[in-house]
Protein backbone atom coordinates (compact mmCIF):
# COMPACT_ATOMS: atom_id res chain seq x y z
CA UNK A 1 0.00 0.00 0.00
CA UNK A 2 1.00 3.55 -0.78
CA UNK A 3 1.99 5.83 1.97
CA UNK A 4 -0.62 8.14 1.12
CA UNK A 5 -3.01 5.70 0.65
CA UNK A 6 -2.12 4.38 4.03
CA UNK A 7 -2.67 7.57 5.23
CA UNK A 8 -6.09 8.40 3.98
CA UNK A 9 -7.41 5.35 5.09
CA UNK A 10 -5.82 5.95 9.16
CA UNK A 11 -7.37 9.41 8.81
CA UNK A 12 -10.78 8.19 7.66
CA UNK A 13 -10.65 5.71 10.73
CA UNK A 14 -9.79 8.53 13.13
CA UNK A 15 -12.74 10.84 12.15
CA UNK A 16 -14.89 7.86 12.76
CA UNK A 17 -13.41 8.14 16.64
CA UNK A 18 -13.04 11.91 17.05
CA UNK A 19 -15.15 13.03 13.79
CA UNK A 20 -14.37 17.21 15.01
CA UNK A 21 -11.25 16.20 13.83
CA UNK A 22 -10.56 18.84 10.51
CA UNK A 23 -7.13 16.70 9.21
CA UNK A 24 -5.40 19.78 8.21
CA UNK A 25 -4.90 20.52 12.05
CA UNK A 26 -3.34 17.31 12.87
CA UNK A 27 0.45 17.53 12.72
CA UNK A 28 1.71 14.37 12.04
CA UNK A 29 4.92 15.02 13.99
CA UNK A 30 3.49 15.81 17.30
CA UNK A 31 2.22 13.49 19.68
CA UNK A 32 -1.14 12.14 18.37
CA UNK A 33 -3.24 11.25 21.74
CA UNK A 34 -2.89 15.06 22.88
CA UNK A 35 -3.89 16.31 19.67
CA UNK A 36 -6.99 14.32 19.04
CA UNK A 37 -7.98 14.14 22.77
CA UNK A 38 -7.95 10.54 22.65
CA UNK A 39 -8.59 8.49 25.54
CA UNK A 40 -7.75 5.10 26.56
CA UNK A 41 -11.46 3.93 25.03
CA UNK A 42 -10.88 6.37 22.34
CA UNK A 43 -7.28 4.80 21.48
CA UNK A 44 -8.79 1.09 22.12
CA UNK A 45 -11.77 1.60 19.87
CA UNK A 46 -9.11 3.16 17.18
CA UNK A 47 -6.79 0.14 17.00
CA UNK A 48 -9.97 -2.00 16.90
CA UNK A 49 -10.72 -0.35 13.83
CA UNK A 50 -7.17 -0.29 12.44
CA UNK A 51 -7.44 -3.72 13.18
CA UNK A 52 -11.10 -4.34 11.32
CA UNK A 53 -9.45 -2.39 8.14
CA UNK A 54 -5.95 -2.80 7.73
CA UNK A 55 -5.77 -6.58 9.20
CA UNK A 56 -2.69 -5.27 11.34
CA UNK A 57 -2.53 -6.42 15.14
CA UNK A 58 -0.58 -4.08 17.27
CA UNK A 59 0.16 -5.55 20.89
CA UNK A 60 -0.13 -3.46 23.84
CA UNK A 61 3.90 -3.62 24.06
CA UNK A 62 3.94 -1.70 21.11
CA UNK A 63 1.79 1.26 22.11
CA UNK A 64 5.05 3.33 23.55
CA UNK A 65 6.49 3.94 20.26
CA UNK A 66 3.48 5.45 18.67
CA UNK A 67 3.51 8.57 20.06
CA UNK A 68 2.94 11.02 16.89
CA UNK A 69 0.92 10.48 13.33
CA UNK A 70 4.00 9.51 11.63
CA UNK A 71 5.25 6.73 14.14
CA UNK A 72 1.88 5.16 13.55
CA UNK A 73 2.26 5.58 9.65
CA UNK A 74 5.92 3.96 9.57
CA UNK A 75 5.08 1.03 11.97
CA UNK A 76 1.82 -0.08 10.04
CA UNK A 77 3.49 0.53 6.58
CA UNK A 78 6.04 -2.38 8.10
CA UNK A 79 3.61 -4.36 9.44
CA UNK A 80 1.91 -4.21 6.33
CA UNK A 81 4.65 -5.17 4.26
CA UNK A 82 6.04 -7.78 6.33
CA UNK A 83 2.99 -9.84 6.12
CA UNK A 84 2.13 -9.33 2.33
CA UNK A 85 5.97 -10.59 1.84
CA UNK A 86 5.77 -13.55 4.28
CA UNK B 1 -54.59 -2.72 32.83
CA UNK B 2 -51.14 -1.09 33.56
CA UNK B 3 -50.59 2.65 33.18
CA UNK B 4 -46.85 2.81 31.47
CA UNK B 5 -45.35 6.26 32.53
CA UNK B 6 -42.03 8.04 31.57
CA UNK B 7 -39.67 6.70 34.08
CA UNK B 8 -37.36 9.12 35.18
CA UNK B 9 -34.10 9.16 33.59
CA UNK B 10 -31.08 10.67 35.88
CA UNK B 11 -31.70 13.56 38.65
CA UNK B 12 -31.20 16.31 36.11
CA UNK B 13 -33.96 15.24 33.79
CA UNK B 14 -37.47 16.06 35.18
CA UNK B 15 -39.20 15.73 31.34
CA UNK B 16 -38.72 14.62 28.07
CA UNK B 17 -39.76 14.78 24.42
CA UNK B 18 -41.50 11.77 22.53
CA UNK B 19 -39.51 11.24 19.57
CA UNK B 20 -41.02 7.97 18.04
CA UNK B 21 -42.66 4.88 19.54
CA UNK B 22 -41.70 1.59 18.20
CA UNK B 23 -44.96 0.09 18.77
CA UNK B 24 -48.34 0.51 18.15
CA UNK B 25 -51.97 -0.56 19.90
CA UNK B 26 -52.17 -4.24 19.99
CA UNK B 27 -48.47 -4.76 20.32
CA UNK B 28 -47.65 -7.21 22.15
CA UNK B 29 -44.15 -6.29 24.04
CA UNK B 30 -41.72 -8.03 26.49
CA UNK B 31 -40.17 -7.03 29.75
CA UNK B 32 -36.90 -4.90 28.98
CA UNK B 33 -38.37 -4.29 25.19
CA UNK B 34 -37.94 -0.70 24.19
CA UNK B 35 -40.86 0.67 23.35
CA UNK B 36 -40.29 4.59 23.04
CA UNK B 37 -37.50 7.18 22.19
CA UNK B 38 -37.15 10.22 24.08
CA UNK B 39 -35.13 13.11 23.78
CA UNK B 40 -33.67 14.56 27.01
CA UNK B 41 -31.26 17.23 26.99
CA UNK B 42 -28.55 14.71 27.66
CA UNK B 43 -28.85 12.01 25.19
CA UNK B 44 -32.47 10.20 22.99
CA UNK B 45 -32.93 7.44 25.74
CA UNK B 46 -34.27 4.26 24.58
CA UNK B 47 -37.34 3.62 26.95
CA UNK B 48 -38.18 0.50 27.52
CA UNK B 49 -40.72 -1.39 29.54
CA UNK B 50 -41.12 -3.60 32.66
CA UNK B 51 -43.93 -6.05 32.04
CA UNK B 52 -45.17 -7.82 29.62
CA UNK B 53 -48.27 -7.35 28.27
CA UNK B 54 -49.84 -6.26 25.01
CA UNK B 55 -50.25 -2.37 23.99
CA UNK B 56 -53.91 -1.25 24.38
CA UNK B 57 -53.40 2.75 23.80
CA UNK B 58 -50.70 5.08 23.24
CA UNK B 59 -51.50 8.41 25.29
CA UNK B 60 -48.38 11.02 23.99
CA UNK B 61 -47.95 11.99 20.68
CA UNK B 62 -45.06 11.87 18.80
CA UNK B 63 -43.32 16.00 19.30
CA UNK B 64 -44.25 16.09 22.62
CA UNK B 65 -42.91 17.27 25.90
CA UNK B 66 -43.76 15.84 29.01
CA UNK B 67 -42.63 15.73 32.51
CA UNK B 68 -41.53 12.79 34.21
CA UNK B 69 -44.22 10.25 35.78
CA UNK B 70 -46.44 10.94 32.91
CA UNK B 71 -49.09 8.68 31.74
CA UNK B 72 -47.29 7.39 27.85
CA UNK B 73 -49.40 4.52 27.20
CA UNK B 74 -51.92 1.86 28.40
CA UNK B 75 -51.03 -1.85 28.55
CA UNK B 76 -53.58 -4.89 28.92
CA UNK B 77 -52.34 -7.84 30.47
CA UNK B 78 -50.93 -10.70 27.96
CA UNK B 79 -54.25 -12.65 27.96
CA UNK B 80 -56.37 -9.65 29.57
CA UNK B 81 -59.61 -8.63 27.28
CA UNK B 82 -59.22 -5.54 25.10
CA UNK B 83 -60.94 -2.62 26.70
CA UNK B 84 -64.58 -2.55 25.43
CA UNK B 85 -64.59 -0.60 21.72
CA UNK B 86 -62.72 2.41 22.42
CA UNK B 87 -65.84 5.28 22.45
CA UNK B 88 -64.97 7.38 19.76
CA UNK B 89 -62.49 4.33 17.96
CA UNK B 90 -58.95 5.06 17.13
CA UNK B 91 -58.55 8.80 16.31
CA UNK B 92 -58.24 9.50 12.65
CA UNK B 93 -54.32 9.71 11.90
CA UNK B 94 -52.89 13.12 13.11
CA UNK B 95 -50.24 13.29 10.52
CA UNK B 96 -51.93 11.37 7.15
CA UNK B 97 -48.22 12.30 5.47
CA UNK B 98 -46.08 10.50 7.57
CA UNK B 99 -45.27 6.90 7.21
CA UNK B 100 -46.54 4.21 9.50
CA UNK B 101 -44.00 2.89 11.81
CA UNK B 102 -43.49 -0.34 10.01
CA UNK B 103 -42.76 1.72 6.59
CA UNK B 104 -40.24 3.61 8.14
CA UNK B 105 -36.47 3.55 7.37
CA UNK B 106 -34.17 2.02 9.69
CA UNK B 107 -32.94 4.10 11.58
CA UNK B 108 -30.47 4.79 15.04
CA UNK B 109 -32.31 6.67 17.36
CA UNK B 110 -29.33 9.11 17.39
CA UNK B 111 -30.15 9.63 13.83
CA UNK B 112 -33.61 10.06 14.65
CA UNK B 113 -32.70 12.60 16.99
CA UNK B 114 -30.17 14.72 15.06
CA UNK B 115 -32.40 14.56 11.90
CA UNK B 116 -35.00 16.17 14.15
CA UNK B 117 -32.42 18.95 15.22
CA UNK B 118 -31.66 19.72 11.72
CA UNK B 119 -34.85 19.98 10.42
CA UNK B 120 -33.82 16.84 7.85
CA UNK B 121 -36.87 14.04 6.61
CA UNK B 122 -35.39 11.23 7.61
CA UNK B 123 -37.36 8.88 5.32
CA UNK B 124 -35.49 11.43 2.28
CA UNK B 125 -31.82 10.48 3.86
CA UNK B 126 -30.17 7.39 1.44
CA UNK B 127 -29.05 5.57 4.42
CA UNK B 128 -25.74 3.52 4.23
CA UNK B 129 -25.84 1.58 7.44
CA UNK B 130 -26.83 -2.01 7.82
CA UNK B 131 -29.77 -2.58 5.54
CA UNK B 132 -30.19 0.39 4.57
CA UNK B 133 -30.25 2.21 7.97
CA UNK B 134 -29.58 5.65 8.48
CA UNK B 135 -26.66 6.76 10.35
CA UNK B 136 -26.26 9.90 12.25
CA UNK B 137 -23.72 10.37 9.69
CA UNK B 138 -26.29 10.16 7.18
CA UNK B 139 -28.07 12.63 8.51
CA UNK B 140 -25.99 15.29 8.86
CA UNK B 141 -24.39 14.63 4.80
CA UNK B 142 -27.82 15.41 4.27
CA UNK B 143 -28.39 18.13 6.86
CA UNK B 144 -25.28 20.21 4.69
CA UNK B 145 -26.23 19.58 1.18
CA UNK B 146 -27.77 22.93 0.43
CA UNK B 147 -31.17 22.72 0.74
CA UNK B 148 -33.95 24.57 -0.88
CA UNK B 149 -33.47 27.92 0.69
CA UNK B 150 -36.52 27.92 2.98
CA UNK B 151 -35.19 29.76 6.63
CA UNK B 152 -32.66 32.21 5.69
CA UNK B 153 -32.62 33.66 9.27
CA UNK B 154 -29.90 31.95 10.72
CA UNK B 155 -30.97 30.13 13.71
CA UNK B 156 -29.04 29.39 17.12
CA UNK B 157 -27.43 25.76 15.82
CA UNK B 158 -28.81 23.24 17.34
CA UNK B 159 -25.65 21.78 18.67
CA UNK B 160 -25.28 25.25 20.70
CA UNK B 161 -28.77 24.38 22.07
CA UNK B 162 -28.00 20.75 23.26
CA UNK B 163 -25.06 22.36 24.83
CA UNK B 164 -26.93 25.25 26.55
CA UNK B 165 -29.77 22.26 27.46
CA UNK B 166 -26.90 19.96 29.00
CA UNK B 167 -25.05 22.74 30.71
CA UNK B 168 -28.47 23.39 32.13
CA UNK B 169 -29.14 19.88 33.53
CA UNK B 170 -25.84 19.35 35.07
CA UNK B 171 -25.90 22.78 36.49
CA UNK B 172 -29.51 22.06 38.07
CA UNK B 173 -28.48 18.21 39.10
CA UNK B 174 -24.69 19.43 41.00
CA UNK B 175 -26.56 22.41 42.44
CA UNK B 176 -29.60 20.05 43.97
CA UNK B 177 -26.60 18.07 45.30
CA UNK B 178 -24.58 20.95 46.94
CA UNK B 179 -27.60 21.97 47.99
CA UNK B 180 -28.94 18.96 49.62
CA UNK B 181 -26.38 16.29 50.22
CA UNK B 182 -23.72 16.88 53.17
CA UNK B 183 -20.61 16.03 51.54
CA UNK B 184 -17.07 14.37 53.23
CA UNK B 185 -14.42 13.53 51.09
CA UNK B 186 -11.63 10.90 51.38
CA UNK B 187 -8.37 10.34 49.59
CA UNK B 188 -6.15 7.38 49.54
CA UNK B 189 -2.95 6.77 47.57
CA UNK B 190 -2.76 2.99 46.12
CA UNK B 191 0.01 1.28 44.68
CA UNK B 192 -0.60 -0.21 40.90
CA UNK B 193 2.33 -1.92 39.71
CA UNK B 194 -0.05 -5.55 40.49
CA UNK B 195 -2.51 -4.54 38.82
CA UNK B 196 -0.85 -3.05 35.99
CA UNK B 197 1.04 -6.30 35.87
CA UNK B 198 -1.61 -8.48 35.56
CA UNK B 199 -3.58 -6.74 33.04
CA UNK B 200 -0.33 -6.31 30.69
CA UNK B 201 -0.18 -10.10 31.02
CA UNK B 202 -3.38 -10.78 30.61
CA UNK B 203 -3.88 -8.41 27.64
CA UNK B 204 -0.72 -10.10 26.20
CA UNK B 205 -2.58 -13.03 25.10
CA UNK B 206 -5.99 -11.23 23.79
CA UNK B 207 -6.70 -10.00 20.61
CA UNK B 208 -6.72 -6.04 20.56
CA UNK B 209 -10.74 -6.56 20.24
CA UNK B 210 -10.63 -8.14 23.87
CA UNK B 211 -7.99 -6.43 25.40
CA UNK B 212 -9.36 -4.68 28.87
CA UNK B 213 -8.48 -1.33 29.83
CA UNK B 214 -7.47 -0.37 33.48
CA UNK B 215 -11.04 1.33 34.04
CA UNK B 216 -12.49 -1.65 33.56
CA UNK B 217 -10.60 -3.11 36.43
CA UNK B 218 -10.89 -0.17 38.39
CA UNK B 219 -14.76 -0.59 38.27
CA UNK B 220 -14.86 -4.26 39.22
CA UNK B 221 -12.58 -3.59 41.67
CA UNK B 222 -14.80 -0.93 43.03
CA UNK B 223 -18.07 -3.17 42.89
CA UNK B 224 -16.75 -6.43 44.63
CA UNK B 225 -15.22 -3.99 47.75
CA UNK B 226 -19.10 -2.07 47.90
CA UNK B 227 -20.81 -5.46 48.70
CA UNK B 228 -19.09 -5.14 52.01
CA UNK B 229 -20.22 -1.36 52.34
CA UNK B 230 -23.67 -1.68 50.99
CA UNK B 231 -24.42 2.41 52.86
CA UNK B 232 -22.38 3.54 50.23
CA UNK B 233 -24.47 1.65 47.65
CA UNK B 234 -27.64 2.99 46.89
CA UNK B 235 -29.86 6.10 47.55
CA UNK B 236 -31.14 8.52 50.06
CA UNK B 237 -34.52 8.72 49.50
CA UNK B 238 -37.65 10.74 51.26
CA UNK B 239 -35.47 10.97 54.70
CA UNK B 240 -34.08 7.84 54.35
CA UNK B 241 -31.22 5.48 52.69
CA UNK B 242 -32.11 2.68 50.43
CA UNK B 243 -29.78 0.11 49.44
CA UNK B 244 -29.11 -0.66 45.74
CA UNK B 245 -30.91 -3.71 44.67
CA UNK B 246 -27.58 -4.76 42.98
CA UNK B 247 -24.11 -2.92 42.25
CA UNK B 248 -25.27 -0.82 39.37
CA UNK B 249 -22.02 1.57 38.65
CA UNK B 250 -22.81 4.79 36.82
CA UNK B 251 -19.66 5.90 34.72
CA UNK B 252 -19.16 9.22 33.80
CA UNK B 253 -18.42 9.75 30.47
CA UNK B 254 -17.60 12.33 29.04
CA UNK B 255 -18.55 14.01 25.26
CA UNK B 256 -16.35 15.00 22.71
CA UNK B 257 -18.23 18.02 22.09
CA UNK B 258 -18.84 18.56 25.75
CA UNK B 259 -20.78 17.71 29.13
CA UNK B 260 -21.01 14.45 30.44
CA UNK B 261 -23.61 11.72 31.04
CA UNK B 262 -23.42 8.82 34.12
CA UNK B 263 -25.37 5.84 32.51
CA UNK B 264 -25.05 2.64 34.38
CA UNK B 265 -23.75 -0.98 33.88
CA UNK B 266 -25.67 -3.35 35.78
CA UNK B 267 -24.13 -6.11 38.16
CA UNK B 268 -20.55 -4.88 37.83
CA UNK B 269 -19.89 -7.47 40.85
CA UNK B 270 -20.92 -10.14 39.27
CA UNK B 271 -19.41 -10.13 35.89
CA UNK B 272 -16.29 -11.13 34.20
CA UNK B 273 -13.72 -8.49 33.49
CA UNK B 274 -14.01 -9.38 29.94
CA UNK B 275 -17.73 -8.99 29.89
CA UNK B 276 -16.93 -5.95 31.62
CA UNK B 277 -14.66 -4.68 29.39
CA UNK B 278 -17.41 -5.18 26.52
CA UNK B 279 -20.01 -3.69 28.45
CA UNK B 280 -18.36 -0.57 28.95
CA UNK B 281 -17.22 -0.22 25.63
CA UNK B 282 -19.93 -0.40 24.07
CA UNK B 283 -22.00 2.36 26.74
CA UNK B 284 -19.30 4.57 26.24
CA UNK B 285 -20.30 4.60 22.59
CA UNK B 286 -23.62 4.62 22.51
CA UNK B 287 -23.19 7.90 25.15
CA UNK B 288 -21.12 9.20 22.70
CA UNK B 289 -23.11 8.67 19.74
CA UNK B 290 -25.91 9.80 21.45
CA UNK B 291 -27.87 6.38 21.97
CA UNK B 292 -28.71 4.85 25.70
CA UNK B 293 -31.40 3.24 27.44
CA UNK B 294 -33.85 4.23 30.43
CA UNK B 295 -32.60 1.56 32.48
CA UNK B 296 -28.89 3.30 32.09
CA UNK B 297 -29.89 6.35 33.27
CA UNK B 298 -32.36 5.43 36.08
CA UNK B 299 -30.79 3.41 38.27
CA UNK B 300 -26.91 3.72 39.09
CA UNK B 301 -26.50 3.07 42.68
CA UNK B 302 -22.93 4.80 42.70
CA UNK B 303 -21.00 6.91 40.44
CA UNK B 304 -17.05 6.19 39.12
CA UNK B 305 -15.48 8.81 37.59
CA UNK B 306 -11.70 8.67 35.97
CA UNK B 307 -10.13 11.92 35.22
CA UNK B 308 -6.70 10.29 35.22
CA UNK B 309 -6.55 10.31 31.40
CA UNK B 310 -6.57 14.38 31.65
CA UNK B 311 -3.44 13.99 34.00
CA UNK B 312 -4.81 15.13 37.23
CA UNK B 313 -3.49 13.64 40.30
CA UNK B 314 -6.79 13.04 41.89
CA UNK B 315 -10.60 14.24 41.60
CA UNK B 316 -13.41 15.04 44.35
CA UNK B 317 -17.04 14.35 42.81
CA UNK B 318 -20.03 15.66 43.76
CA UNK B 319 -22.30 13.13 44.48
CA UNK B 320 -25.20 12.82 41.76
CA UNK B 321 -28.30 13.01 43.08
CA UNK B 322 -29.75 10.61 44.98
CA UNK B 323 -26.84 8.11 45.14
CA UNK B 324 -24.95 8.48 48.34
CA UNK B 325 -21.53 8.18 46.65
CA UNK B 326 -19.07 8.92 44.45
CA UNK B 327 -15.69 7.20 43.83
CA UNK B 328 -12.81 9.05 41.69
CA UNK B 329 -9.65 7.68 40.31
CA UNK B 330 -6.70 10.28 39.19
CA UNK B 331 -3.92 9.08 36.53
CA UNK B 332 -1.71 6.38 37.08
CA UNK B 333 1.82 7.83 37.52
CA UNK B 334 5.16 6.76 38.82
CA UNK B 335 5.54 8.81 42.09
CA UNK B 336 8.32 8.67 45.11
CA UNK B 337 6.78 5.14 47.65
CA UNK B 338 8.31 3.97 50.88
CA UNK B 339 8.10 0.82 51.88
CA UNK B 340 9.77 -1.40 54.30
CA UNK B 341 11.83 1.57 55.06
CA UNK B 342 13.00 2.11 51.45
CA UNK B 343 12.05 4.69 48.83
CA UNK B 344 11.40 2.91 45.39
CA UNK B 345 9.19 5.00 42.10
CA UNK B 346 6.35 3.19 41.97
CA UNK B 347 2.50 3.42 39.86
CA UNK B 348 0.31 5.21 42.46
CA UNK B 349 -3.26 6.37 42.02
CA UNK B 350 -5.00 8.68 43.76
CA UNK B 351 -8.80 7.05 44.67
CA UNK B 352 -11.22 9.40 46.59
CA UNK B 353 -14.75 9.12 47.70
CA UNK B 354 -16.99 11.12 47.83
CA UNK B 355 -19.46 10.25 50.77
CA UNK B 356 -23.15 11.53 51.28
CA UNK B 357 -22.83 12.11 55.02
CA UNK B 358 -26.56 11.30 55.95
CA UNK B 359 -25.42 7.98 54.86
CA UNK B 360 -22.58 6.72 56.20
CA UNK B 361 -19.60 8.77 58.04
CA UNK B 362 -15.91 9.18 57.43
CA UNK B 363 -15.01 5.84 59.56
CA UNK B 364 -16.69 3.99 57.01
CA UNK B 365 -15.62 5.60 53.89
CA UNK B 366 -11.89 5.23 55.30
CA UNK B 367 -12.61 1.32 55.94
CA UNK B 368 -14.19 1.51 52.14
CA UNK B 369 -10.62 3.36 50.55
CA UNK B 370 -8.67 0.85 52.41
CA UNK B 371 -10.30 -2.16 51.75
CA UNK B 372 -10.60 -0.88 47.60
CA UNK B 373 -6.50 -0.39 47.77
CA UNK B 374 -6.18 -4.10 49.33
CA UNK B 375 -8.21 -5.21 46.43
CA UNK B 376 -6.55 -3.73 44.05
CA UNK B 377 -3.45 -5.51 45.60
CA UNK B 378 -5.35 -8.57 44.51
CA UNK B 379 -5.79 -7.99 41.18
CA UNK B 380 -6.00 -11.88 40.18
CA UNK B 381 -9.46 -11.67 41.81
CA UNK B 382 -11.39 -9.59 39.53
Amino acid sequence: MKPEALKSQVLEIMATIAPELEPGELRADQPLRNQVDLDSMDWLNFLVALHERLKVDIPEADYARLVTLDDLLGYLGAKIAASSSA
Amino acid sequence: MTEFKLPSLGADMDEGKLLEWKVKPGDAVKRGQVIAVVDTSKAAVDVEIWHDGVVEALITKEGETIPVGTVMAKLRETGEKPAPAPAPAAPPPARPKEVPPSLRKPASPAARKRAHELDVDIDKVEGTGPHGAVTLEDVEKTAKKPAPAKKPAPEPSPVADRQLEMRKAIGAAMSRSKREIPHYYLAETIPMHKALETLARANEARPVTERVLMGALQLKAVALTLKKFPELNGFWRDGAFQAGAGVHVGVAISLRQGGLVAPAIHDVDQRSLEDLMRALADLVKRARAGSLRSSEMSDPTITVTNLGEQGVEAVYGVIYPPQVALVGFGRIAERAWAEDGALRAAPLVTATLSGDHRASDGHRGARFLAALREQLQRPEEL
